[in-house]
Protein backbone atom coordinates (compact mmCIF):
# COMPACT_ATOMS: atom_id res chain seq x y z
CA UNK A 1 0.00 0.00 0.00
CA UNK A 2 2.93 2.41 1.06
CA UNK A 3 4.82 1.44 -1.76
CA UNK A 4 2.26 2.32 -4.50
CA UNK A 5 1.40 5.11 -2.99
CA UNK A 6 4.94 6.60 -3.32
CA UNK A 7 5.02 5.61 -6.81
CA UNK A 8 2.27 7.54 -6.99
CA UNK A 9 3.95 10.52 -5.50
CA UNK A 10 7.15 10.41 -7.75
CA UNK A 11 4.97 10.01 -10.68
CA UNK A 12 3.25 13.45 -9.82
CA UNK A 13 6.88 15.20 -8.42
CA UNK A 14 8.12 14.09 -12.35
CA UNK A 15 5.16 16.06 -13.85
CA UNK A 16 5.54 18.92 -11.74
CA UNK A 17 8.83 19.16 -12.21
CA UNK A 18 7.86 19.28 -16.31
CA UNK A 19 5.37 21.40 -16.06
CA UNK A 20 7.60 23.92 -13.50
CA UNK A 21 10.23 23.51 -16.38
CA UNK A 22 7.28 24.41 -18.79
CA UNK A 23 6.03 27.16 -16.70
CA UNK A 24 9.68 28.65 -15.93
CA UNK A 25 10.43 29.05 -19.69
CA UNK A 26 7.46 31.64 -20.16
CA UNK A 27 7.40 35.26 -18.41
CA UNK A 28 3.84 35.42 -17.37
CA UNK A 29 3.65 31.50 -15.70
CA UNK A 30 7.07 31.67 -14.49
CA UNK A 31 6.49 32.62 -11.03
CA UNK A 32 4.00 30.01 -10.59
CA UNK A 33 6.08 27.36 -12.12
CA UNK A 34 8.61 27.77 -9.68
CA UNK A 35 5.92 27.19 -6.67
CA UNK A 36 4.92 24.36 -9.10
CA UNK A 37 8.14 22.50 -8.63
CA UNK A 38 8.56 23.01 -5.30
CA UNK A 39 5.27 21.55 -4.17
CA UNK A 40 6.02 18.53 -6.05
CA UNK A 41 9.80 18.56 -4.57
CA UNK A 42 8.51 19.17 -1.16
CA UNK A 43 5.74 15.89 -1.93
CA UNK A 44 8.25 13.70 -2.93
CA UNK A 45 11.08 14.36 -0.34
CA UNK A 46 8.38 13.52 2.27
CA UNK A 47 6.77 10.73 0.61
CA UNK A 48 10.66 9.37 0.35
CA UNK A 49 10.80 9.76 4.03
CA UNK A 50 8.00 8.09 5.68
CA UNK A 51 6.91 5.51 2.35
CA UNK A 52 10.29 4.52 1.02
CA UNK A 53 10.95 1.35 2.17
CA UNK A 54 14.02 -1.56 2.09
CA UNK A 55 12.79 -4.65 2.13
CA UNK A 56 9.42 -3.95 3.45
CA UNK A 57 11.14 -2.09 6.57
CA UNK A 58 10.69 1.21 7.20
CA UNK A 59 13.55 4.13 7.06
CA UNK A 60 15.26 5.27 10.61
CA UNK A 61 17.39 7.61 12.26
CA UNK A 62 14.75 9.90 11.71
CA UNK A 63 16.05 11.53 14.16
CA UNK A 64 19.29 12.38 12.25
CA UNK A 65 17.01 13.12 8.97
CA UNK A 66 15.18 15.49 10.53
CA UNK A 67 18.07 17.59 12.06
CA UNK A 68 19.47 17.41 8.79
CA UNK A 69 16.44 19.25 7.14
CA UNK A 70 15.92 21.73 9.44
CA UNK A 71 19.62 22.86 9.76
CA UNK A 72 19.70 22.56 5.68
CA UNK A 73 16.29 25.02 5.41
CA UNK A 74 17.06 27.39 8.18
CA UNK A 75 20.41 27.62 6.34
CA UNK A 76 19.00 28.01 2.63
CA UNK A 77 16.28 30.35 3.66
CA UNK A 78 18.17 32.59 5.30
CA UNK A 79 21.00 32.68 2.83
CA UNK A 80 18.48 32.83 -0.13
CA UNK A 81 17.01 35.80 1.47
CA UNK A 82 19.87 37.68 2.50
CA UNK A 83 21.80 37.74 -0.81
CA UNK A 84 21.67 41.22 -2.79
CA UNK A 85 19.95 41.15 -6.20
CA UNK A 86 23.01 41.82 -7.52
CA UNK A 87 24.68 38.78 -6.00
CA UNK A 88 22.33 35.96 -7.33
CA UNK A 89 24.70 34.27 -9.86
CA UNK A 90 26.98 33.55 -7.24
CA UNK A 91 24.29 32.65 -4.93
CA UNK A 92 23.10 29.68 -7.34
CA UNK A 93 26.25 28.55 -8.20
CA UNK A 94 26.85 28.26 -4.58
CA UNK A 95 23.54 26.04 -3.91
CA UNK A 96 24.98 24.22 -7.12
CA UNK A 97 27.92 22.89 -5.33
CA UNK A 98 26.27 21.66 -2.34
CA UNK A 99 24.11 19.97 -5.18
CA UNK A 100 27.25 18.43 -6.41
CA UNK A 101 28.63 17.69 -3.12
CA UNK A 102 25.53 15.96 -2.29
CA UNK A 103 25.96 13.44 -5.20
CA UNK A 104 29.57 12.95 -4.56
CA UNK A 105 28.79 12.05 -0.87
CA UNK A 106 25.96 9.37 -1.98
CA UNK A 107 27.93 7.45 -3.95
CA UNK A 108 30.68 7.44 -1.15
CA UNK A 109 28.52 5.68 0.99
CA UNK A 110 27.16 3.60 -1.54
CA UNK A 111 31.16 2.24 -2.85
CA UNK A 112 31.26 1.97 0.67
CA UNK A 113 28.68 -0.64 1.45
CA UNK A 114 29.39 -2.00 -1.44
CA UNK A 115 33.16 -3.20 -1.12
CA UNK A 116 31.70 -4.28 2.77
CA UNK A 117 29.07 -6.36 0.77
CA UNK A 118 32.04 -8.16 -1.34
CA UNK A 119 34.16 -8.52 1.73
CA UNK A 120 31.50 -10.61 3.02
CA UNK A 121 30.09 -12.32 0.32
CA UNK A 122 30.30 -15.73 1.98
CA UNK A 123 29.24 -14.24 5.12
CA UNK A 124 24.98 -14.27 6.22
CA UNK A 125 23.98 -12.06 3.07
CA UNK A 126 21.77 -8.75 4.73
CA UNK A 127 19.36 -7.84 3.11
CA UNK A 128 19.46 -5.26 0.88
CA UNK A 129 18.57 -4.37 -3.02
CA UNK A 130 22.73 -4.41 -3.50
CA UNK A 131 22.99 -7.51 -2.04
CA UNK A 132 20.94 -9.32 -4.30
CA UNK A 133 22.48 -7.66 -7.53
CA UNK A 134 25.48 -8.66 -5.92
CA UNK A 135 24.78 -12.11 -6.59
CA UNK A 136 25.10 -11.47 -9.96
CA UNK A 137 28.67 -9.82 -9.72
CA UNK A 138 28.53 -9.03 -13.82
CA UNK A 139 25.21 -6.46 -12.58
CA UNK A 140 27.47 -5.22 -9.65
CA UNK A 141 30.39 -3.67 -12.19
CA UNK A 142 27.26 -1.97 -13.83
CA UNK A 143 26.36 -0.29 -10.16
CA UNK A 144 29.87 0.30 -9.61
CA UNK A 145 30.10 2.59 -13.03
CA UNK A 146 26.68 3.99 -12.29
CA UNK A 147 28.69 5.50 -8.42
CA UNK A 148 31.88 6.44 -10.35
CA UNK A 149 29.76 8.30 -12.64
CA UNK A 150 27.79 10.11 -9.95
CA UNK A 151 31.19 10.92 -7.89
CA UNK A 152 33.26 11.82 -10.83
CA UNK A 153 30.62 14.54 -12.32
CA UNK A 154 29.25 15.53 -8.54
CA UNK A 155 32.83 16.21 -7.43
CA UNK A 156 33.68 18.07 -10.85
CA UNK A 157 30.48 20.21 -10.34
CA UNK A 158 31.00 21.17 -6.67
CA UNK A 159 34.85 21.68 -6.87
CA UNK A 160 33.86 23.99 -10.13
CA UNK A 161 30.90 25.72 -8.55
CA UNK A 162 32.87 26.81 -6.15
CA UNK A 163 35.33 28.28 -7.80
CA UNK A 164 33.23 29.77 -9.78
CA UNK A 165 31.76 31.50 -6.68
CA UNK A 166 34.95 32.80 -5.51
CA UNK A 167 35.55 34.16 -8.68
CA UNK A 168 32.12 36.11 -9.29
CA UNK A 169 32.86 37.27 -5.62
CA UNK A 170 36.49 38.63 -7.09
CA UNK A 171 37.96 36.39 -4.23
CA UNK A 172 39.63 34.02 -7.20
CA UNK A 173 41.67 35.59 -9.91
CA UNK A 174 41.65 33.94 -13.28
CA UNK A 175 44.59 31.91 -13.74
CA UNK A 176 46.52 30.71 -16.88
CA UNK A 177 49.68 29.09 -17.59
CA UNK A 178 51.25 27.52 -20.73
CA UNK A 179 50.29 23.61 -21.21
CA UNK A 180 47.02 24.41 -19.07
CA UNK A 181 45.15 22.44 -21.50
CA UNK A 182 47.36 19.25 -21.90
CA UNK A 183 47.41 19.22 -18.03
CA UNK A 184 43.67 18.69 -17.78
CA UNK A 185 43.50 16.26 -20.81
CA UNK A 186 46.22 14.65 -18.85
CA UNK A 187 43.79 14.74 -15.42
CA UNK A 188 40.97 13.93 -16.82
CA UNK A 189 42.35 10.79 -19.15
CA UNK A 190 43.98 10.04 -15.49
CA UNK A 191 40.43 9.50 -14.17
CA UNK A 192 39.13 7.41 -16.69
CA UNK A 193 41.77 5.77 -17.07
CA UNK A 194 41.67 4.74 -12.92
CA UNK A 195 38.00 4.31 -13.08
CA UNK A 196 38.28 1.65 -15.99
CA UNK A 197 40.37 0.10 -13.79
CA UNK A 198 39.00 0.37 -10.83
CA UNK A 199 35.63 -1.58 -12.24
CA UNK A 200 38.19 -4.35 -13.52
CA UNK A 201 39.82 -5.14 -10.39
CA UNK A 202 37.34 -4.17 -7.50
CA UNK A 203 35.98 -7.19 -6.83
CA UNK A 204 39.05 -9.23 -6.77
CA UNK A 205 40.56 -6.74 -4.03
CA UNK A 206 38.53 -4.59 -2.66
CA UNK A 207 41.03 -3.14 -0.71
CA UNK A 208 43.10 -1.77 -3.52
CA UNK A 209 39.56 -0.49 -4.54
CA UNK A 210 38.65 1.48 -2.09
CA UNK A 211 41.79 3.49 -2.66
CA UNK A 212 41.73 4.00 -6.50
CA UNK A 213 37.71 5.30 -5.18
CA UNK A 214 39.36 7.94 -3.43
CA UNK A 215 41.78 8.85 -5.36
CA UNK A 216 39.77 9.35 -8.34
CA UNK A 217 37.57 11.48 -6.17
CA UNK A 218 40.09 13.52 -5.16
CA UNK A 219 41.77 14.11 -9.14
CA UNK A 220 38.17 15.00 -9.52
CA UNK A 221 37.97 17.79 -7.47
CA UNK A 222 41.27 18.96 -8.60
CA UNK A 223 40.11 18.68 -12.14
CA UNK A 224 36.79 20.71 -11.17
CA UNK A 225 39.16 23.73 -10.24
CA UNK A 226 41.59 23.45 -13.12
CA UNK A 227 38.31 23.24 -15.36
CA UNK A 228 36.78 26.79 -14.30
CA UNK A 229 40.20 28.37 -13.41
CA UNK A 230 41.04 30.01 -16.82
CA UNK A 231 37.74 30.95 -17.33
CA UNK A 232 36.87 34.58 -17.87
CA UNK A 233 35.13 36.20 -14.94
CA UNK A 234 32.20 37.14 -17.98
CA UNK A 235 31.62 34.11 -19.21
CA UNK A 236 30.85 32.55 -15.42
CA UNK A 237 26.92 32.63 -15.93
CA UNK A 238 27.64 30.16 -19.13
CA UNK A 239 29.74 28.00 -16.95
CA UNK A 240 27.61 27.90 -14.12
CA UNK A 241 24.79 26.80 -15.99
CA UNK A 242 26.89 23.96 -17.55
CA UNK A 243 28.02 22.97 -14.00
CA UNK A 244 24.54 23.01 -13.24
CA UNK A 245 23.65 20.48 -16.24
CA UNK A 246 26.86 18.48 -14.46
CA UNK A 247 24.87 17.82 -11.10
CA UNK A 248 21.14 17.37 -12.77
CA UNK A 249 23.55 14.49 -14.50
CA UNK A 250 24.75 13.06 -11.38
CA UNK A 251 21.39 13.15 -9.96
CA UNK A 252 19.89 11.38 -12.25
CA UNK A 253 23.10 8.50 -11.59
CA UNK A 254 21.13 8.47 -8.57
CA UNK A 255 18.32 7.90 -9.64
CA UNK A 256 19.65 4.98 -11.67
CA UNK A 257 21.41 3.55 -8.29
CA UNK A 258 17.93 3.50 -6.39
CA UNK A 259 15.89 2.87 -9.49
CA UNK A 260 13.94 6.00 -8.68
CA UNK A 261 12.19 7.47 -11.20
CA UNK A 262 11.52 10.69 -9.68
CA UNK A 263 15.65 11.31 -9.40
CA UNK A 264 16.07 10.09 -12.74
CA UNK A 265 13.46 12.47 -14.48
CA UNK A 266 14.42 15.23 -12.22
CA UNK A 267 18.08 14.72 -12.83
CA UNK A 268 18.35 14.20 -17.10
CA UNK A 269 15.79 17.08 -17.38
CA UNK A 270 17.94 19.10 -16.04
CA UNK A 271 20.83 17.44 -17.47
CA UNK A 272 19.35 18.27 -20.85
CA UNK A 273 17.53 21.54 -20.44
CA UNK A 274 20.65 22.55 -18.91
CA UNK A 275 22.86 22.29 -21.88
CA UNK A 276 20.30 24.11 -24.10
CA UNK A 277 20.41 26.54 -22.03
CA UNK A 278 24.01 27.28 -21.82
CA UNK A 279 24.04 26.88 -26.27
CA UNK A 280 21.11 29.38 -25.89
CA UNK A 281 23.22 31.82 -23.11
CA UNK A 282 26.04 31.38 -25.03
CA UNK A 283 24.00 32.43 -28.52
CA UNK A 284 22.83 35.29 -26.75
CA UNK A 285 26.05 36.91 -25.54
CA UNK A 286 27.24 36.20 -29.69
CA UNK A 287 29.79 33.45 -28.72
CA UNK A 288 30.30 29.79 -29.58
CA UNK A 289 30.06 27.31 -26.23
CA UNK A 290 33.64 25.56 -27.62
CA UNK A 291 34.95 28.88 -28.10
CA UNK A 292 34.03 29.46 -24.08
CA UNK A 293 35.88 26.48 -22.56
CA UNK A 294 38.28 26.29 -24.92
CA UNK A 295 39.41 29.43 -26.06
CA UNK A 296 39.77 31.26 -23.09
CA UNK A 297 43.29 32.45 -23.50
CA UNK A 298 41.82 33.87 -26.37
CA UNK A 299 38.93 34.91 -25.02
CA UNK A 300 39.97 36.52 -22.04
CA UNK A 301 40.32 40.04 -23.95
CA UNK A 302 37.25 39.48 -25.98
CA UNK A 303 35.44 38.58 -22.30
CA UNK A 304 36.77 41.32 -21.31
CA UNK A 305 35.55 44.05 -23.96
CA UNK A 306 32.08 42.47 -23.50
CA UNK A 307 31.87 43.03 -19.73
CA UNK A 308 33.62 46.53 -20.23
CA UNK B 1 31.74 -5.88 -22.45
CA UNK B 2 29.06 -8.56 -21.31
CA UNK B 3 28.38 -6.53 -17.45
CA UNK B 4 27.58 -3.11 -19.75
CA UNK B 5 24.72 -5.47 -21.62
CA UNK B 6 23.62 -7.25 -18.89
CA UNK B 7 23.01 -3.72 -17.25
CA UNK B 8 21.35 -2.06 -19.85
CA UNK B 9 19.11 -4.97 -20.49
CA UNK B 10 18.16 -4.68 -16.30
CA UNK B 11 17.60 -0.96 -16.40
CA UNK B 12 15.86 -0.89 -19.95
CA UNK B 13 13.04 0.95 -18.79
CA UNK B 14 15.13 3.28 -16.61
CA UNK B 15 17.03 3.91 -20.15
CA UNK B 16 14.04 4.92 -21.87
CA UNK B 17 13.23 7.59 -19.58
CA UNK B 18 16.18 8.82 -19.78
CA UNK B 19 16.49 9.11 -23.68
CA UNK B 20 12.54 10.65 -23.57
CA UNK B 21 13.66 12.89 -20.77
CA UNK B 22 16.36 14.61 -22.70
CA UNK B 23 13.89 15.15 -26.08
CA UNK B 24 11.66 16.73 -23.67
CA UNK B 25 14.03 19.28 -21.22
CA UNK B 26 15.13 20.19 -24.90
CA UNK B 27 11.51 20.67 -26.15
CA UNK B 28 10.77 22.49 -22.87
CA UNK B 29 13.28 24.90 -23.14
CA UNK B 30 13.98 25.79 -26.65
CA UNK B 31 11.85 28.90 -26.99
CA UNK B 32 12.61 30.79 -23.62
CA UNK B 33 13.41 34.75 -24.15
CA UNK B 34 16.72 35.77 -22.75
CA UNK B 35 15.11 37.46 -20.08
CA UNK B 36 14.63 34.28 -18.00
CA UNK B 37 17.84 32.93 -18.75
CA UNK B 38 18.80 33.35 -15.41
CA UNK B 39 15.95 32.52 -13.01
CA UNK B 40 15.39 29.51 -15.53
CA UNK B 41 19.15 28.44 -14.22
CA UNK B 42 17.95 28.99 -11.01
CA UNK B 43 14.67 26.85 -11.21
CA UNK B 44 16.64 23.98 -12.62
CA UNK B 45 19.35 24.29 -10.37
CA UNK B 46 16.36 23.78 -7.52
CA UNK B 47 15.01 20.91 -9.36
CA UNK B 48 18.42 19.13 -9.72
CA UNK B 49 17.99 19.30 -5.77
CA UNK B 50 16.40 15.86 -6.22
CA UNK B 51 19.27 14.18 -4.93
CA UNK B 52 18.21 14.91 -1.44
CA UNK B 53 16.36 11.72 -1.89
CA UNK B 54 19.07 9.66 -2.49
CA UNK B 55 20.76 11.52 0.53
CA UNK B 56 18.05 10.34 2.93
CA UNK B 57 17.80 7.06 1.63
CA UNK B 58 21.24 6.73 2.36
CA UNK B 59 20.70 8.39 6.00
CA UNK B 60 17.33 6.31 6.29
CA UNK B 61 18.79 2.79 6.06
CA UNK B 62 22.57 3.52 7.70
CA UNK B 63 23.07 0.96 10.65
CA UNK B 64 22.77 3.18 14.09
CA UNK B 65 26.45 1.95 14.70
CA UNK B 66 27.70 2.80 11.45
CA UNK B 67 29.47 6.16 12.02
CA UNK B 68 31.02 7.33 9.00
CA UNK B 69 27.70 6.49 6.68
CA UNK B 70 25.80 8.49 9.27
CA UNK B 71 28.39 11.37 9.02
CA UNK B 72 28.56 11.70 5.91
CA UNK B 73 24.98 11.19 5.12
CA UNK B 74 23.83 14.39 7.53
CA UNK B 75 26.48 16.06 5.65
CA UNK B 76 25.04 15.31 2.46
CA UNK B 77 20.83 15.88 3.69
CA UNK B 78 22.32 19.23 4.76
CA UNK B 79 23.76 20.53 1.93
CA UNK B 80 20.74 19.02 -0.39
CA UNK B 81 18.24 20.88 1.65
CA UNK B 82 20.21 24.03 1.08
CA UNK B 83 20.47 23.90 -3.02
CA UNK B 84 16.70 22.77 -2.38
CA UNK B 85 15.31 25.08 -0.27
CA UNK B 86 18.28 28.04 -1.11
CA UNK B 87 17.20 27.27 -4.87
CA UNK B 88 13.59 27.55 -5.08
CA UNK B 89 13.77 30.62 -2.44
CA UNK B 90 16.51 32.33 -4.64
CA UNK B 91 14.19 31.98 -7.71
CA UNK B 92 11.19 33.11 -6.32
CA UNK B 93 12.86 36.26 -5.06
CA UNK B 94 14.34 36.29 -8.81
CA UNK B 95 10.70 36.42 -10.85
CA UNK B 96 9.28 38.89 -8.15
CA UNK B 97 12.42 41.49 -9.23
CA UNK B 98 11.23 40.42 -12.48
CA UNK B 99 7.58 41.33 -12.64
CA UNK B 100 7.98 44.16 -10.42
CA UNK B 101 10.34 45.99 -13.48
CA UNK B 102 7.53 45.02 -15.94
CA UNK B 103 5.05 46.83 -14.42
Amino acid sequence: MGSSILSIIYLIGSVTFILGLKMLSKPDTARKGNLVAAAGMSLAILGTIFLYRVNDAPLHNYGWIFTGLVIGGVIGVLSAKKVKMTAMPEMVSMFNGMGGACAALISIVEFDHLIKLIKNLYAPVSDDHLALQLLESSASKGMVIIILLSLIIGAVSCAGSIVAWGKLTGKVKDFSFNGQHFLNMGVLALIVGLSVWLVCIFGISPGTGLIVFYVVFLLALFYGVLFVLPIGGADMPVVISLLNSFTGVAAACGGFLYSNPVMLTGGILVGSAGTILTILMCKAMNRSLKNVLIGSFGGGAAGAAASG
Amino acid sequence: MEYILTFLHQHIDLIYIVILSVFLGIEVISRVPSVLHTPLMSGANAIHGVVIIGAIIVMGKAEADNYPALIIGFLAVILGTINVVGGFVVTDRMLEMFKGKKK
